[in-house]
């Protein structure tokens, strides 16, 4: 008994999901079953790759080719994939931990190289799983197991980060707001290069408790009200931005050489010589 | 015009109260810890439930014409 969107994009009999009453990851994982299934794409031309961690258990119920590799290596292991196959659609599905902190060095590579990955990182600002220690998300300040007096660490913007190391398209979204979220999910599958999409998620269990932000409707009433799109954050003042979060892309380039197709170029070139 | 019925699954439902929450016409309560319709006929079938419950639990479904 679910949606026809649901039926048609989850394995049903894995469901309901493992994750806790009000997770964002939920709302994340149904946007990026709506973004692969707006494109139309065959579901056996489609790859979902995780790592380890709360989001990365997302592989285990989308109704596609999936897999569940260790912790930080999900680009690892999609890089080998699309290497192998380029012809199919690769989607990484991450948390800020997993792709940040222990699987940093796999995130700049894969940006810096424009293979053609999508990597989607629901980021709840914490290491969920394994009960609450910081992650480079983590905002300063903030309250976590392994920072009981507030973290001092400054934070990975991942966005910036991904820029920083070449990717061609960067974008963040957010668990309240769906219809924006599925389409910057959307265009950045649809995009031939490196894409990563920030999710800004919510965990009411660990982040949400530590720092007493409340239960999850409280949560995400706090990105309805501070969240604010790109288009309206260019006309704002630093000032009038402070405290607030912006989601959109923040860069779409299509024209940089993507790596799969320089490497088939290169065997082309090899076959003749 | 095809019409839509909400429907919910209480196996699904963890009563996080999002769907109740950001419900625009107040259709939704949870009732011990489930959602139920307190006010069904306040719906206007605009699916902000079904977008953001975490566990696909409440949703549209479109229903032939002719049929409730
Ligand atoms: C090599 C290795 N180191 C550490 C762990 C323990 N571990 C499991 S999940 C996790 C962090 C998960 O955080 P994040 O990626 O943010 O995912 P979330 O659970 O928050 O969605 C860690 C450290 C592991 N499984 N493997
Ligand atoms: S611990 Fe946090 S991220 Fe993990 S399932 Fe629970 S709410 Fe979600
Ligand atoms: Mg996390």
């Amino acid at each position: 008994m679910a949606s026809e969107l649901i039926n048609n994009t989850m394995r049903l009999r894995n469901l309901p999901h493992i994750w806790c009453p009000g997770c964002g990851n939920g709302i994340l994982m149904r946007d990026v079953a709506q973004a692969i299934t707006n494109l139309g794409l065959d579901r056996d031309k489609v790859v979902i790759v995780s790592g380890i961690g709360c989001s990365s258990r997302a592989a285990g119920y989308m109704n596609y080719n999936t897999l569940h590799t260790t912790h930080g290596r999900a680009i690892a292991f999609a890089t080998g994939i699309k290497m192998a196959k380029p012809e199919l659609t690769v989607i990484v599905i991450t948390g800020d931990g997993d792709s940040s902190a222990i699987g940093g060095n796999h995130l700049i590579h894969a940006a810096r190289r424009n293979i053609d990955l999508t990597v989607v990182v629901f980021n709840n600002n914490i290491y969920g799983m394994t009960g609450g220690q910081f992650s480079p998300t983590t905002p300063t300040g903030s309250f976590a197991t392994t920072a009981p007096y507030g973290s001092i660490d400054r934070t990975f913007d991942l966005p910036t980060l991904a820029m920083g190391a070449g990717a061609t398209y960067a974008a963040r979204g957010s668990a309240y707001h769906v219809p924006q979220t599925t389409k910057l999910i959307q265009d950045g599958i649809a995009h031939k290069g490196f894409a990563l999409i920030d999710c800004m998620a919510v965990c009411p269990t660990y982040y949400g408790r530590k720092n007493k932000k409340g239960d999850a409707v409280k949560m995400m009433t706090w990105q309805k009200e501070n969240v604010v799109l790109k288009a309206k954050a260019d006309t704002m003042t630093p000032e009038e931005l402070e405290g607030k979060a912006v989601i959109g892309c923040f860069r779409n380039e299509p024209e940089v050489p993507e790596y799969t197709a320089e490497y088939t170029k290169l065997i082309e070139r090899l076959k003749k010589a | 015009m095809v019409n839509k019925r909400l429907i919910i699954n209480e196996k699904w439902c963890k009563g996080c109260g999002i769907c109740v929450a950001f419900c625009p016409k107040q259709v939704l309560v949870l009732k011990k810890g489930k959602v139920t319709k307190a006010n069904p006929d306040a719906c206007i079938k605009c699916g902000q439930c079904e977008q953001r419950c975490p566990d696909y639990a409440i949703y549209l479904e479109k229903v032939e014409e002719g049929a409730n």
